[in-house]
Formats: C-alpha cells, sequence, structure tokens
C-alpha cells in the first residue's frame, strides 16, 4: 500500500508542478492547493498505514496507528487553507486592480524594479 | 596607554577637534592649529634617536582583543624610528606649505586636515605596531584616507577617477596581506612580528611559506606602486601638490618598502624573495624611469619617478638579501644601508621638488612644461629649489642623490659576482637594468628642470603672470632642499644614529650578541667603477638630453591599447558588462523562470544526492496489502488530477480540486483518521465554496497558444519533481531505522492527558504551541484578507 501511495504522491506532486509552472494566476493556485493535499498523503503515508486501530483509546484495541503524523497533518491542512486562501484572494485582489491574470505580463518594469 | 600609544593616536584624535576650529575659528588658518601636533610629535621621536643608537627597542602592549592574540603593540626600533621621524617631519613641512598653498576662502579646509591628520596617525600605526592584525587595520586606514585626500576637489571627474583608481588597487593588495598575516598566524600561531622573526626556522620550512610570501609581497607592491601595480599612482597626481608630496612621495609609498623591510628577517633566506624583490624593483626602477621622460605634465613625471625610485629601492632591498649567506656579510650589506640611506634622501628631494613643482602651478595656473619656460629670473628660489632636486634625483655630486645612487652601482656590481640562486647566469642584468634606468632618470630629471625654467618666458600661454611664491610657501622646500645638500657633506650624522639602528632592525640573524653594525658614508671614495659608471650616465644623458626630440618618436612604438591602464579600464568594464549580462540573462522578470530554477535545484539537489550516494532502496516488509477501495480511490484521484490539468474552464477546474480534495478525505478515512477526514471535509468545502464565490469575479482562464519548448520544459519539470518525491518516499519507506515515539503518547494520553482522542491530546496538550501558532497563522491570513479587501490606498491618495 505504501508504494502505491508514493506513487500517487507522485503524481500529486507532478500536477501540482504542472500547474505551478502555467501562466495563469488561478492554475497557479490550484497548484498550491494541489501540492499541499500531496505533502499530507506523504505525511501519513511515512507514518506507516492501516497497522492498528484508529488512535482513540478503548478497550478492544491491542494497537494503534501512529497519532503524530495525524497530529501534524492537522495542523498543516489548517495553514495551508489559511495560506491557499490568502493567495486566493490576493489573486482576486490582483486581476481587480490589473486586469490581467497571465503571469507574463505581471512582470516588474524597469520604472518598477 | 604609554606616552607612545598617545603618540600614536594623537592625529586621529586631534582630527576630531579640527571641524569644530574650521567652523569657529574663521579668523586664523586651520593649518596652523595642525601644525603644533606634528611638530610636537618630530621632537617626541627625535629625543627617541638616543635611545636607538645605543640599540635599544621601545614596546608597550595595550589589550584590544586579547582573547585572539589582538594587542595594540607599540614597538619602536631602528626603522619604525626612521619611518615616525619622516612622517612626522615632512608632515610638519607639508602642513606649513598647506598653509599657504590652499585658500582659507576657497577650500574646505577643515574635510582637508581631518583627512591628513586620520593619514598621519594611520601612517604612523603602520610602522610603530608590532601585531599585523592591527598593522593591517592602519594599512588599511592609509588606503582610505589616501582615497578621500585624492578625491579632495570630488567635482573634477578626474579626481574621482584617480581616487577610485587607487583605493582598487591598493585594497586589493591589502586584502592579499591579509591572507599574507593568516597564513603566517597559521605557520607561528602568533600575531606579533617579534615573536614570528624568532620561528623564522618554522616558517622557512612550512608548506605556506611560498603562499605567505607572494601575499605580503602583493600588499607591498601595489601599495608602493611597483611593476604592474604602479598605474595608480600617476592618476592619484589629481590630489592637491601637498597631499602628492606627502603621501604620493614621502611617506605612504614607502609604506610597502617598509613592509619589505620589515618582514626581510623572516623571508629573505629564500630564493623567490631575492628573485622576486630585486627584480620587480629593477623592472619598475628601468620602466618607470623610461615612462617619465615622455611626460609633459610635471606631476605626472614626478610622479613616474617616484615609481622608479621607488624601485630602485625596492631592488636595493631585495638585493641585500644576500648578506644573510655569507659570514662576511659586510660585502653585501652596502645594499640595504643604500636602500635605507636613498629612502631618506628621496623623502627629501621629491618632497622639495613636489612643492616646488606646486609652487610653479600656483603661480603660473599650469603644469604643462610644453607652455612653461624661461622661470629661471622670474622665480629664483623656486629654480634653486628644482635644481637642487632635480640633480639630487639624476645622482649628481654635491647631492645626497649622488651618495646613494653610487652605493646602489656598488650593490648591483658586487650581486653580479654573487654565487648562489644561478646569479651568475643573470647576473649581468642587474648592472645593465640599474644603469639604463639611472640614464634614463638623468634625461627626465634635466627635462623637469631645464623646460620649465630653461628656454624662453612665453607669457601668452600662461593663465596668470608668473612671479615667485610668497615667503611662507617657500620655507618647507627650502629646508628640504638644505637637507639635500647637508646630507652630501655630512652623511654620517645619519649614519650612527639612524642607518646603523635601521639596518639592524631589517638584518637582526647577522648580528651575534651585542654586536653592532659599522657604517661609514663618504662623499668621496675615490676613482672606481661606480664613478665611471655615473659619468658615463652622464655623458649618455646630456646626449640623449639634447638629441630628445630625434629619439621620443619610439614611444610612439608602444601603443595605448597595449598599456597597463588600458587593461586596467578594459577589465573594469568587462568586469561590469559581463556581470550586468549574466545577470539580466537569468534574472528574466518571469515568475516562471525562477520557478523552474527552484525546481531543477531541487531535483538536481535531492535526486543527485539520492544516486551518487547509493542512498536509494527498496524493500517491501511491513507494509500494509492494498485493498480495493484503495484502488478505487486511486483512480479516482489520478483522474480528478487530470481533470483539473487539462480543465478548459474554470468551474471543471475548481470541482476537479474539490474531488482531489475529497478522495483525499476518504484515503484518511480508510488510514484511520478520523479526526483529519473531518477537517479534511470542511475545509475542503470551505475551499471550494471560497473559489466560487470568488467564481464570478475570478478571471477566466486563459490559453492563449503556447510554444512547444514552453510545455515540454513544464512537463519534463514536473515529471522529474514528482519522480524524485516517489523515489524519496520509497527510499524512505524501504528504511526501518528507529521506531517511532508515538507509543509514549498512546500509553500516556490518558494518564498524563486525560483524553481518550490520542490526535487530539497531542494537538492541545503536549503540542499545545504548535496549535496555538497555527491558530495565530489563521487570524493573520484573516486580517490579511480583510486588509487587502477593505484597504485601497491607491484610490484613497487619489481621492484626498
Amino acid at each position: 500500500m505504501e508504494i502505491l501511495m508514493a506513487f500517487i504522491v507522485g503524481f500529486l506532486f507532478m500536477a501540482a508542478t504542472y500547474l505551478m509552472l502555467s501562466k495563469s494566476l488561478l492554475r497557479v493556485i490550484i497548484g498550491t492547493a494541489v501540492l499541499s493535499h500531496g505533502v499530507h498523503l506523504l505525511l501519513l503515508t511515512m507514518g506507516g498505514l492501516k497497522k492498528g486501530a484508529p488512535p482513540i483509546l478503548n478497550e478492544e484495541a491491542t494497537s494503534y496507528v501512529d497519532p503524530l503524523p495525524q497530529a501534524l497533518i492537522l495542523t498543516a491542512i489548517v495553514i495551508a487553507f489559511g495560506v491557499t486562501s490568502f493567495l486566493l484572494v490576493m489573486a482576486f485582489r490582483a486581476y481587480q486592480e490589473l486586469k490581467v491574470d497571465d503571469m507574463d505580463q505581471m512582470r516588474g518594469n524597469d520604472q518598477h524594479e | 596607554m604609554t606616552a607612545l600609544h598617545i603618540a600614536i593616536l594623537s592625529p586621529l584624535a586631534f582630527a576630531f577637534f579640527i571641524p569644530l576650529l574650521a567652523k569657529y575659528v574663521r579668523r586664523i588658518h586651520t593649518g596652523w592649529f595642525v601644525l603644533i601636533l606634528p611638530a610636537l610629535l618630530f621632537i617626541y621621536f627625535l629625543r627617541m634617536i638616543g635611545m636607538s643608537a645605543n640599540g635599544e627597542t621601545l614596546k608597550a602592549e595595550l589589550a584590544w582583543i586579547p582573547s585572539f592574540g589582538i594587542n595594540f603593540t607599540a614597538y619602536i626600533d631602528g626603522l619604525g624610528l626612521l619611518f615616525a621621524l619622516l612622517i612626522t617631519g615632512i608632515g610638519s613641512l607639508v602642513v606649513l606649505y598647506s598653509i599657504y598653498y590652499l585658500s582659507k576662502e576657497r577650500e574646505q579646509l577643515g574635510s582637508f586636515y581631518v583627512y591628513l591628520l586620520m593619514f598621519m596617525g594611520a601612517m604612523l600605526g603602520v610602522v610603530l605596531v608590532d601585531n599585523v592584525i592591527v598593522l593591517y587595520v592602519f594599512w588599511e586606514l592609509t588606503s582610505i584616507s589616501s582615497f578621500l585626500l585624492i578625491g579632495y576637489w570630488y567635482k573634477r571627474e578626474k579626481s574621482r577617477y584617480g581616487a577610485t583608481k587607487s583605493m582598487l588597487i591598493t585594497i586589493f593588495g591589502g586584502l592579499a596581506l591579509l591572507g599574507g598575516f593568516i597564513l603566517l598566524y597559521i605557520m607561528t600561531g602568533s600575531f606579533s612580528i617579534r615573536s614570528m622573526v624568532s620561528q623564522t626556522d618554522i616558517i622557512l620550512s612550512h608548506d605556506l611559506f611560498i603562499p605567505a610570501l607572494v601575499l605580503i609581497l602583493i600588499g607591498a607592491f601595489t601599495k608602493s606602486a611597483q611593476f604592474p601595480f604602479y598605474i595608480w599612482l600617476p592618476d592619484a597626481m589629481e590630489a592637491p601638490t601637498p597631499v602628492s608630496a606627502y603621501l604620493h612621495s614621502a611617506t605612504m609609498v614607502k609604506a610597502g618598502i617598509y613592509l619589505v623591510a620589515r618582514f626581510t628577517p623572516i623571508f629573505a633566506f629564500s630564493e623567490v624573495w631575492f628573485w622576486v624583490v630585486s627584480i620587480t624593483g629593477l623592472i619598475t626602477l628601468f620602466w618607470g624611469s623610461f615612462n617619465a621622460v615622455k611626460q609633459t605634465d610635471l606631476k605626472s613625471i614626478l610622479a613616474f619617478s617616484t615609481v622608479s625610485q621607488l624601485g630602485m629601492i625596492m631592488s636595493m632591498l631585495g638585493i641585500g638579501s644576500a648578506a644573510l649567506h655569507y659570514n662576511h656579510f659586510e660585502y653585501y650589506l652596502v645594499s640595504i644601508i643604500a636602500a635605507i640611506f636613498h629612502l631618506i634622501n628621496h623623502a627629501t628631494f621629491k618632497g622639495s621638488l613636489f612643492m616646488a613643482v606646486g609652487i610653479i602651478d600656483h603661480e603660473t595656473g599650469t603644469r604643462d612644461i610644453r607652455k612653461l619656460g624661461g622661470l629661471m629670473t622670474i622665480m629664483p628660489i623656486t629654480f634653486t629649489i628644482t635644481l637642487i632636486g632635480a640633480f639630487s634625483m639624476a645622482g649628481l655630486p654635491p647631492f645626497n642623490g649622488f651618495l646613494s645612487k653610487e652605493m646602489f652601482f656598488t650593490s648591483v656590481l658586487r650581486i653580479s659576482e654573487f654565487n648562489l640562486f644561478h646569479v651568475s647566469t643573470w647576473g649581468p642584468l642587474f648592472p645593465i637594468l640599474g644603469w639604463t634606468g639611472s640614464v634614463f632618470t638623468f634625461i627626465y630629471s634635466m627635462v623637469l628642470l631645464f623646460k620649465t625654467f630653461g628656454g624662453k618666458y612665453q607669457p601668452e600661454k600662461l593663465e596668470k603672470p608668473a612671479h615667485e611664491a610668497p615667503l611662507g610657501m617657500l620655507i618647507s622646500p627650502v629646508i628640504l632642499g638644505s637637507l639635500v645638500v647637508i646630507f652630501f657633506f655630512f652623511p654620517n650624522i645619519l649614519s650612527y644614529r639612524i642607518i646603523e639602528p635601521a639596518a639592524e632592525s631589517i638584518m637582526p640573524h647577522l648580528l651575534a650578541g651585542n654586536e653592532k653594525f659599522k657604517v661609514k658614508l663618504e662623499g668621496w671614495h675615490g676613482p672606481s667603477p661606480e664613478l665611471y659608471m655615473t659619468i658615463g650616465v652622464v655623458v649618455l644623458g646630456i646626449l640623449a638630453y639634447l638629441t630628445l626630440t630625434k629619439w621620443k618618436k619610439i614611444y610612439r612604438l608602444f601603443p595605448e591599447k597595449l598599456t597597463l591602464n588600458t587593461l586596467y579600464d578594459r577589465t573594469l568594464y568587462g568586469i561590469e558588462k559581463t556581470s550586468n549580462k549574466v545577470t539580466r540573462t537569468y534574472m528574466t522578470g518571469f515568475l516562471r523562470d525562477y520557478l523552474v530554477y527552484v525546481f531543477l535545484f531541487f531535483i538536481m539537489m535531492i535526486g543527485g544526492s539520492l544516486v551518487l550516494t547509493g542512498g536509494f532502496s527498496f524493500d517491501t516488509k511491513g507494509n500494509a496489502e492494498i485493498g480495493a477501495y484503495e484502488l478505487v480511490l486511486s483512480a479516482v484521484i489520478i483522474a480528478a488530477t487530470l481533470t483539473t490539468i487539462v480543465a478548459k474552464s474554470r468551474l471543471t477546474a475548481i470541482i476537479g480540486l474539490g474531488v482531489i480534495g475529497y478522495t483525499i478525505a476518504l484515503f484518511f478515512v480508510i488510514f484511520r483518521a478520523p479526526d483529519l477526514a473531518l477537517t479534511q471535509l470542511i475545509i475542503e468545502t470551505i475551499s471550494v465554496s471560497l473559489f466560487l464565490l470568488c467564481f464570478y469575479h475570478l478571471p477566466k482562464l486563459s490559453f492563449k497558444p503556447r510554444t512547444v519548448k514552453f510545455r515540454v520544459t513544464n512537463v519534463v519539470v514536473s515529471i522529474g519533481v514528482g519522480a524524485v518525491v516517489t523515489l524519496v518516499a520509497l527510499a524512505a519507506n524501504s528504511q526501518h531505522t528507529l521506531n517511532s515515539i508515538s507509543t509514549y503518547f498512546i500509553e500516556n494520553s490518558y494518564k498524563l492527558g486525560g483524553g481518550h482522542n490520542i490526535v487530539n491530546v497531542i494537538l492541545v496538550d503536549f503540542r499545545g504551541f504548535d496549535t496555538l501558532f497555527e491558530i495565530t497563522v489563521l487570524v493573520i491570513a484573516a486580517l490579511g484578507i480583510y486588509g487587502m479587501i477593505r484597504l485601497r490606498l491607491e484610490k484613497r491618495g487619489e481621492e484626498q
């Protein structure tokens, strides 16, 4: 299972990179969102998969899955959400002000370097 | 803090008060206040002559950074004292001269004297400290103050050019010097020159000996304007003439000479030292004098002449190291004595010549020899001074230059008999180069004298009618000119008190116990080969001077393009242009390009090190089984991702992203992470709603036609990143090194945290700080979004 997940994570990273390299600002933001998904899955996979019960203490379970990666991912999800929404609004504002979405047109000119 | 420390630092301390004096005491020329200090210092150092003549030295320590062994150790011996006397003596005369030279009304005297005092203090520091790091600090301070003084008339472009050039070259040398000092420290474990000298044996046999030698010589050669670093000196002539007289003839350019002399006890046993120092000196001597003849500006002639004379002193220091190889060293020691003697002589006659040239410039408005002429009867005193200086420079009796030139000939003749270091092969080179250089020296000295004062007076070419300078301006050059004559007739007033102690500092290894050198300088030593050489110089020199117009054409043989100045300018321009070009090629301004660099770097660093270190391994032990659900979910996530990539409309892309998010939540369910699944569902929902909320305001996905190259790069880079991540994940998963620390959390979640949900206990109890700052991140993001939407600074500015 871990091997399959490694390939899926790699695929997500690849898709994210491809999206981030495009010209459209919206696609760049979608790319960052995909990237964060890939990272979360990677974290979970590296902690080992399906080795016991969910990490909630009860009488029957003899072993639990590793709770630490889950705590880390939970933090990461929230932070990624904050950053993505910030980026989204920033792109929205940039589009409002500049009326362009093309990253190539959004480079500084000689007056603004 | 002893009197010696105070003496070294007093010019720097006094410099602080100069701006006040210049501002509030305007009736009196600031120079008069400044004059007091070097005069007092000169007297202070004069009183030390007795001590130094007895072979005693003075050493005083002042802690600066004791933990690194860097202490402000003031140390005075014969060599240091000689330089200190030159610095303060010539310094006093230059200050006196500058009082009449610089106008009280028109010039910014405050800055001038601040720089000058800064320089004087720095120079005293260079020659009077024992710690090489402190020496380096003062060394760079001389470069900086020299830079400031050359650029004194900063509104002139040439001044700025000259200042920059001298700064670049001398700082380059200074840094090399620092490198050399550090290598010496590595070899000896001490920053003290005295203790380095006592460890000469260790240094000589060390691998770092040659690098240290080369670095220190680069420092000395750049400062002392040796070949090929002399090019800054002629351009430094844009400085006010008192500065040229002081820094660029008598003191700063001799800092390199001082350094070579000071480090002779450490390096002089080696063959490399002998060859590099003496040959560089001789080439500089020849090249400087050869080039001086073609100059038409008086100060340029003097600049090249300084280069040439410094080369002569340098070569004598190199030749003098031969004395170390014989028991009967007196035969070769004459070279060292000649170097010291000429050092003093050069300071006297070159200082007076510069001052005389300054007077001519001041009184006629030009320094161009093509415009000058016939000033002999109009400016008789200046003429006399120039005559004394020029004849001394040419090496004629009865002036002190004659004595040192004779000794120079003696030393080059004797070195051709030296039978070590393959000198027998190259021996004749020494007298030939030295002698030809002297012929050219004679020619330019005569050019300097007779083109200015001889010939016809041409008032129409001058800016103002020529007349004799005011008395005050003449005092300093007259004093220096008198010294030139006095040192010829009574050279031995110097020998016992100054030259012997200085020679002892340069060659301490030659003396055992309380032995002392016995130096006797003679004005007349009977008919000798040296005398015939001088006669040859005079005869050939006169002939050459008279036929100057005929053979001057040979200077045209050297095209302007091949000069070192052109090389320097081209190099600077080339470096600037190339770096600009290089920067422009990769700093494109496109964010995408920078991302490509970042990703490529990632691929090469991570992927490369994975391959190179053989870190990749593959092991399926302990892996979970693949179930049907997971396969389905994997298929869904891949399909959703592909949809997102190829989507042509915004909505499809956003929904594709949503599908990825929800599939991830399902993965969390399968992998037994209930809290993650919950959070992921909620967050994904909010994210998608946020995207949809902005939907109408968001731009349409633009699909402009793109080049194939663009897509290929993107695809290749993306596949690379994905592959590297997969490989790293596989490799990491195959390592089973340490057990997880989570057993602790599982065991203590209820016991210490009082909760059943282990993840939540970790979040708020075991690792609560993470959560605190994650909340902070959310708050900042929220405030940021609010700010971005509500604040429109630009528009508000327009309304106002």
